[in-house]
This record gives structure tokens, C-alpha cells and sequence, in this order.
């Protein structure tokens, strides 16, 4: 249940160690722009679209970077810890691993193709969770299918024991039967 | 030291045997010669805890007196180690852990053998048992895994020191909780089986074991939970659950346990479900032994990478040993589970009983098919592949909202039959109060339509209101009804009310405790993350919150050095407390822990680690989380240890009403409808 986001920007420059405000450039290219586009309206209005479509798009990029390594993916080190949750000081995999996330989703692979990518280069033990096809399927399915078998069979047997006969106990004017009486009572109400 | 340790080891699997062989020869006739042979079994079984108690004590001698002659001492301590981590030695390697296990398990047993007049015939087949279980352990300690072998070649100056991860107070106190919630299965599983096997009639068993199980079911909750908690302020991940296999070996006896704690109950009022029950202790106890294989073995992998070993196979072989010994006592003895269920209404205490039980093992199953699955999948179709926490999360969290909502609705059944009339009596209140809470947090700005985990989320927030207001409309109802009867103000009617049946209401506490535990972990739907690399005066902004770098200093001691990072933060412009995450590098096991530095308040967390040193070697790399309501998760726990102690209080006497038999029945039966008093 847990979301996160990192920053896509600053994760791939994190190794050279340099620190960059992600959205510092966006605002100052599109000023030289209108800038220089003045007096072309036309123009102006399409850049301002791009711009828009492409603001757009890093915020996507940086939620696809997110549901990819915080959902899908694992570290292969060896931890069985998700991608991005994965913070062994030294580990040797997950930077690198991180790195190729993020250039694959720059360069606008989509999510199949960046998921199918890490499989074949790490196997797919790389897929936090088992896919939807194939045998991976019963992973799924079963739990639910004994969930429901189970509330079937919970249910047959509710209904078994509330079809059976109920014997009238016979009411005696005897002090022990009822003491007998009294206690059950006193047992099921706990008073 | 380590001989001594030994020798005391050698005598304690001796004393067991002779518990265990003796006992059982003593139990198959019923004479004088007999009763005094078993009564030296369970002398023998006492002088075996104090030889275990030995032992460990010559363990945590060696490790104070830096004895690094015994290999195990070599490997897990330091001259420098802090005293109070020296006791955390005992545990924090195989050898070590399966002492302490013997030791509890011991210590169960003088416990179980110290009272054994509270049913001598009992206690005696049960003592018989628990010394089967200790010889096992035994055995492994004194061939298989021996916490006093000697070290090879020349005696090192100092030791490899304890797992910095370890070196934590809490993780001082987890293991010993989580043994004693596994080990203390064992002693319900004693009773039952010792029950199943002499044909115990009646229910005593189970009232024997009652306290038992909710003490052991109570320690295996905090160790969870210490668990989780050391999860979260040591590990730095920014989480407290990672579905790890350790993590799922806990969570099943926990889960199976929880079951039997309900149906418990059937088979107490109701004389139903003894089948059932009989198997939910057993297969409680064989969790807690898998669990241990599942970790030992090496045949799943796992982040507590110490536990692996070729001891797995003796744990594989005590399972079957023990399913073989459960299904042969059960099939020779099962007429004498045999009972009458009859039922007046399917709307009725006893089949929300039946669905608890039946969610709370297909939760159970769950987590050892995501655990096993990897495995089948190799077999089948030759391919590796991970059971991570996305498939659990989507597998369970379904039905733990399916639970919850049986959580709200099973303790206003009434045993037997409910009217539609009672139903509608009780529920109208809650059910409007959960609806409004739905829609006041859907317009507070929760939007289940944009993701499934906000759905989850909201939906289990609303559950647990609902919940909230059946347990207190039940309080209310009791002390009402108490409070015109004797005139008392409403709070000295609710402790009277508690008084009057302490599991009951100890019971509603540690639901409502669970209520606040899950709105903690629906707090994790809105998790936010953000990782930056950072140099003086640079800036973070995450959620509400402003981070600002400011710088970073280092400290040398004998054990470790410590990098620190100074952050300045402020919450919408308002400046909080500076904040000091650190790395630290323990010398002696040359290992590298980070320690997140956490501003908790109660509508969330913000957490930050210090992630590495930028490679210019200027800054830090800094991993920020605002986590929302994980404080809730701990006030949960609490609330569910403090319900589970009042819970474990001795009723009062029962209601004496100074009147005619009849009227007092009558009496009784109109207070049990007005206070819907019938556990």
C-alpha cells in the first residue's frame, strides 16, 4: 500500500554528486522562448502547448518511475527488498538498477517495455510480483478460490446445523435439573 | 565456562529424555508405582530448566568476560560492546537463538510443572509432551548446533562484535517477546494434544489453556510489533513491513492463533467446534516450527541471512514427527471430539465466529503460498520468479477489510439466533456514523476512484469507525444498564461492567486497539518519498515540510564512527526542531548501519535518512519520507497489549441477586438482554 515519489531528476545525478533543482530549468527556457518568439503569436501559442504537454510528460515520467520502482520492481542483491526501498548502505545493484529505470523512462520506453527489458537482463526474479499469465495465474487465483470455497462450505455447514431438530429438554421440577438449567445460563451469559 | 555450558547442556538433554521416556511409561498404567514415577518425570522436567538456565548463563558469561575461546563468542561480540547488548548476544546468532528458545521453553514447562496441581493427570501427559519438544531442541544444541564449540586456531584479541543492526534497545527486548509468543505455543498445543490423547471430558482444557494462550498470543503480538517498530526507526527504508519471510513465519502462528482465540470460545458455550479447534493448536504450533525451518534452511531467501544453516533438515524431520503424532492421536481418539452443533439462525454469534476463523486462515494460507509459490513455480515451470509485497498487500488487504467489517458486526450477535429487530437496534447508530465518516473524508480530499490503494484505504478508515462504534455503543449499553441497577456514575460502571467479565471487554479493547493499528497502516496509501543530493544550505521541500541542509559532522569511538547530517526543517514556513541523521560504521564487524531520524507527531511522520556522501564528498544524499498516521500503528499496539492484560483479569464473582430462584433467573436473563451480555 505504499507510494512514494522519488525524484527522478535528482536520483540520476545523485552519483555524480552534483545537487540541481529538477524544475529550475523549465521556467527559464520557456522566458528566453516567449522572449525571443514576441511578436509571432502562432508560435507562441504552440510552444506554450509543448510546454504544457511537456511538463505534463517529466510529471509523468516521475509517476511511472515511482509505480515502477516502488510496485513492480525488486532489488536483486539479494535483500528481496522493492527497488526503491532497497537502502543497503554498498549495495551493488540498486543505484545501478535505479539509473536504468530512470534512462529507460527518459527515453520514453513504455512500461511493458522497460519491465521486459529488466527481465531479461536480470531474469524475472526482478518483478516484485508474479505476473497475471501463464502459471504465475494460480498465484493469484488460489487464495481466492479457497476463499470462496470456503465461505461455500462455512455456509453449508451453518446451514447443516441450523436444520437440525432441536430437542425440547424436559422440564422437571427437580432442584439439580434446575441448577442444570442455571448453570448453562449462567455459563452462556457469563452473569 | 564453555565446558560447564556443555556439561549443563548434556544434563539437561538427559533430565529431558528421562522426562520424556519416564513420563510416558508412568502415564500407561494408573497405580501408586506409577504416580511416583511420573511425579520424578516432572522433578526431572524442573532440574532440565535450571540446567538450560545454566547454560545460558555460561553463554552470557563468556560473552561479558569476552571469552573468545568459544567460537560462538568470537563471532558475535566485541571487547567495546556496550554491556546491556552483551545479553543480546544470546541470541543474536543460531546457536545462541536456539538456546534462549530452550530456555523459554524450559521455563514454560517449570511454569507448567510448578502448577501441576490444578489438574495433576493433565498436567502430567502435557509435561510429557513439552519435554518431546525440548529433547528435540536439545538434541540440536548438543550435536547439531552447539553454542559452545570451540574456536579453531589461535584465540583472536578481539571478537567480530554483535550485527550493528542489533545494537539497538529494542532489539534487546524483540527476540526474547517473539520466542516467548512462539515458544508458548507450544504449551496450548501440550494441552491439547495431552487432552486428545487421555480423552480429557469436559472443557477443563480449554479453561486451562485460555490464559496461556492469551499471554504467549500476547508476547507474539508485541514481538511483531517490536519488531515492526525496530523495522522503522533502524533500518531506514522508511517502512515497518516488508513481507519478508521472517516477518511471514511470524504472522502465521500469529493469524492461526488470533482463530483459535475466537473458536476457542465456541467450544466453551457452545460445545462446538472441537475438531476444529484441536487443529488450530496443532497447526499453531507446527507454524512456529515451519517458520523456523522456513528461515534456517536456506530454502527461502531472506534478509536475516544468519539463520541459514543445514539444521533445517532436523526441523522438517520434527514436523513430520509431530503432524505423524497429532494425526494418529486424532484418528484413534476423534469419537471423543465428536459434538452436537445445532444452530437457531444463520444470523448468529457462532457462525461470525465460523467466518473469522475461515478469514483468518485463508490469510494465513495466503502468506504461505506467496512464501512456498517461488518454489512451485521452479519446480513446474523451471522458472525463477518473487512473492514480493505486492502480491500480499493485494491478496490480504481484501480480506482484512472482509475482517474488520466482522470485527464491527460479530460481538452484537447474540449466541444462538439474532432478530432483524436487534440488528437494526444496534446497528443503525454505527452504520450512519461510518457512512458520514466515508463521505467526510472523501470531501476532505480522499479519492478512492483515482487509485485502489486510496479505496483501501477509506474503506478501511470507515470499517474501523464502524468498529469504533459498536464497541462503544456495547460500553455504553452495559453501563447504562449497570448504572440504573446500582446507582453508579458511568465510569465506575464501565470498571464494574469490566469487572463482570473481563474477557469480554479486555476483548473490545484490543479490537479497538486493531482499529487503530489499521488506520495506521492505511496511513501508508498516502506514503510521499523524495531523495535529493545536497550541500550546504540546499533545500528540500517534501509535503508540508522544508528541509534545508545545513552541515555535516563525524565522531570516533573504540565500537563505531558516526557521520552526522545537520537538517534544518520547518512545516509551511514555521520552524521545527533541527533534525540529525547519522551513519554509522561499527569497527569490529566492519558493517555500516543508518539510523533515520524521526519527527513523529500524530497526524504523520517525517523521516529522514542520510543516505551516503555525495562523491564530491561536499554533501549528503538525502532520502526524505513523510509517512501519515504511522503513530497510530504504535498507540494500536499498546491499546492491544493494555485490552489483552485487562482481559487476562479474573472475573468478579458472579451477579448475586438476593431473591427466589425464579426471579433471579428472570433477573439474570433480563440483564443479559439489556447488556447483550453473553460473550
Amino acid at each position: 500500500m505504499s507510494k512514494g515519489s522519488t525524484t527522478l531528476a535528482s536520483r540520476s545525478l545523485m552519483t555524480k554528486g552534483v545537487t540541481m533543482n529538477a524544475q529550475s530549468a523549465a521556467p527559464r527556457s520557456l522566458f528566453t522562448t516567449v522572449r525571443w518568439m514576441r511578436a509571432r503569436w502562432l508560435q507562441m501559442t504552440m510552444v506554450a502547448l509543448f510546454a504544457i504537454i511537456f511538463l505534463g510528460a517529466d510529471d509523468d515520467m516521475e509517476a511511472r518511475f515511482n509505480t515502477l520502482g516502488h510496485k513492480k520492481l525488486i532489488c536483486v542483491c539479494g535483500c528481496n527488498q522493492i527497488l526503491l526501498e532497497c537502502n543497503h548502505v554498498g549495495c551493488t545493484y540498486s543505484d545501478g538498477m535505479r539509473n536504468e529505470l530512470a534512462a529507460a523512462i527518459r527515453r520514453g520506453d513504455s512500461n511493458d517495455l522497460v519491465l521486459q527489458a529488466f527481465v531479461q537482463k536480470y531474469g524475472s526474479i526482478v518483478l516484485a510480483a508474479p505476473t497475471t499469465t501463464g502459471f504465475n495465474l494460480v498465484a493469484w487465483i488460489t487464495p481466492y478460490v479457497l476463499l470462496v470455497a470456503g465461505f461455500v462450505f462455512a455456509g453449508m455447514i451453518v446451514r447443516s446445523w441450523k436444520n437440525r431438530p432441536l430437542s425440547q429438554p424436559e422440564l422437571t421440577s427437580s432442584s439439580a435439573r434446575l441448577d442444570e438449567f442455571r448453570e448453562k445460563a449462567r455459563r452462556e451469559t457469563e452473569l | 565456562m564453555p565446558y560447564f555450558g556443555s556439561f549443563a547442556l548434556l544434563c539437561a538433554l538427559a533430565l529431558g529424555l528421562y522426562s520424556l521416556v519416564v513420563g510416558a511409561i508412568s502415564l500407561l498404567r494408573e497405580n501408586p508405582v506409577s504416580r511416583r514415577l511420573s511425579e520424578t518425570a516432572r522433578r526431572a522436567g524442573i532440574a532440565g530448566f535450571l540446567a538450560v538456565a545454566a547454560a545460558a548463563v555460561a553463554l552470557v558469561w563468556s560473552a561479558f568476560h569476552d571469552d573468545f575461546s568459544v567460537a560462538y563468542i568470537q563471532h558475535h561480540s566485541n571487547r567495546d560492546l556496550p554491556l546491556p547488548y552483551k545479553f543480546a548476544v544470546l541470541w543474536s546468532g543460531q546457536e545462541g537463538s536456539l538456546l534462549l528458545w530452550a530456555l523459554l521453553l524450559g521455563a514454560y514447562g517449570f511454569v507448567l510443572r510448578i502448577r501441576h496441581k490444578v489438574d495433576i493427570r493433565l498436567t502430567a501427559y502435557a509435561s510429557v509432551i513439552l519435554a518431546g519438544v525440548q529433547v528435540f531442541f536439545l538434541l540440536l544444541l548438543n550435536f547439531a548446533a552447539t553454542p559452545f564449540s570451540l574456536a579453531q586456531g589461535e584465540i583472536p584479541p578481539d571478537g567480530n562484535g554483535l550485527n550493528p543492526l542489533l545494537q539497538y534497545a529494542e532489539m534487546v527486548i524483540h527476540p526474547p517477546m517473539l520466542y516467548l509468543g512462539y515458544v508458548g505455543m507450544t504449551v496450548p498445543f501440550a494441552f491439547g494434544l495431552a487432552a486428545l490423547i487421555m480423552r480429557y471430558p469436559g472443557e477443563k482444557w480449554i479453561h486451562i489453556t485460555r490464559r496461556w494462550t492469551m499471554v504467549t498470543w500476547m508476547f507474539l503480538t508485541c514481538g511483531i510489533f517490536l519488531g515492526s517498530h525496530w523495522a522503522y526507526v533502524v533500518l531506514g527504508w522508511g517502512g515497518y513491513w516488508g513481507w519478508d519471510p521472517v516477518e511471514n513465519a511470524s504472522l502465521m502462528p500469529w493469524l492461526t492463533g488470533t482463530a483459535f482465540l475466537h473458536s476457542v470460545m465456541m467450544q466453551e458455550k457452545r460445545g462446538m467446534m472441537k475438531v476444529w479447534n484441536v487443529w488450530l493448536v496443532f497447526a499453531t504450533f507446527m507454524l512456529s516450527i515451519l517458520g523456523t525451518w522456513l528461515t534456517r534452511s536456506g530454502v527461502i531467501s531472506s534478509v536475516h541471512a544468519f539463520a541459514q544453516s543445514p539444521i533445517g533438515a532436523w526441523f522438517l524431520i520434527f514436523l513430520g514427527i509431530v503432524f505423524v503424532v497429532c494425526l494418529y492421536f486424532f484418528i484413534k481418539n476423534r469419537s471423543h471430539l465428536k459434538t452436537e452443533h445445532r444452530l437457531e439462525s444463520l444470523i448468529s454469534r457462532e457462525s461470525s465466529f465460523l467466518f473469522n476463523n475461515l478469514l483468518l486462515l485463508v490469510s494465513c494460507f495466503a502468506i504461505l503460498w506467496g512464501t512456498f509459490f517461488p518454489i512451485l513455480s521452479e519446480w513446474a515451470t523451471e522458472n525463477t520468479i518473487t512473492v514480493g509485497p505486492p502480491f500480499y498487500n493485494n491478496v490480504n488487504v481484501p480480506i482484512a477489510l472482509l475482517l474488520l467489517l466482522l470485527t464491527a458486526v460479530g460481538p452484537l450477535l447474540a449466541w444462538r439466533r439474532t432478530s432483524f429487530a436487534s440488528l437494526q437496534r444496534n446497528f443503525t447508530i454505527p452504520i450512519t456514523i461510518a457512512a458520514a465518516s466515508a463521505v467526510a473524508l472523501m470531501v476532505g480530499g480522499i479519492r478512492p476512484w483515482q487509485d485502489i490503494s486510496y479505496l483501501y484505504a477509506l474503506m478501511a478508515i470507515s470499517l474501523s469507525v464502524l468498529v469504533a462504534a459498536t464497541v462503544a455503543s456495547e460500553f455504553l449499553r452495559g453501563a447504562r444498564v449497570i448504572s440504573s441497577h446500582t446507582g453508579h456514575n458511568l465510569f465506575s460502571s464501565l470498571v464494574h461492567l469490566w469487572h463482570r467479565n473481563t474477557r469480554r471487554y479486555g476483548g473490545y479493547i484490543v479490537h479497538f486497539g486493531v482499529i487503530v493499528a489499521v488506520i495506521g497502516l492505511a496511513g501508508s496509501a498516502f506514503n510521499q518519498n523524495k531523495e535529493q543530493a545536497m550541500t550546504d544550505g540546499d533545500k528540500m521541500q517534501i509535503g508540508a515540510y522544508t528541509l534545508t541542509y545545513r552541515f555535516s559532522a563525524q565522531d570516533d569511538t573504540p565500537n563505531e564512527e558516526t557521520d552526522m547530517a545537520v537538517i534544518g526543517v520547518s512545516q509551511n514556513g514555521r520552524p521545527l526542531p533541527t533534525m540529525y541523521v547519522t551513519r554509522h560504521d561499527f569497527k569490529a564487524s566492519q558493517q555500516r548501519n543508518t539510523v533515520p531520524a524521526i519527527r513523529s507527531s500524530i497526524l504523520e511522520d517525517l523521516y529522514i535518512v542520510n543516505a551516503g556522501v555525495t562523491s564530491d564528498g561536499r554533501g549528503r544524499v538525502i532520502n526524505a519520507h513523510v509517512n501519515p498516521l504511522v503513530s497510530w500503528l504504535w498507540a494500536g499496539w499498546l491499546m492491544i497489549v493494555l485490552g489483552t492484560l485487562l482481559a487476562l483479569v479474573p472475573n468478579k464473582a458472579a451477579v448475586t441477586v438476593p431473591q427466589t430462584a425464579p426471579a433471579r433467573a428472570a433477573s439474570a436473563v433480563a440483564m443479559a438482554q439489556t447488556t447483550g451480555i453473553g460473550d
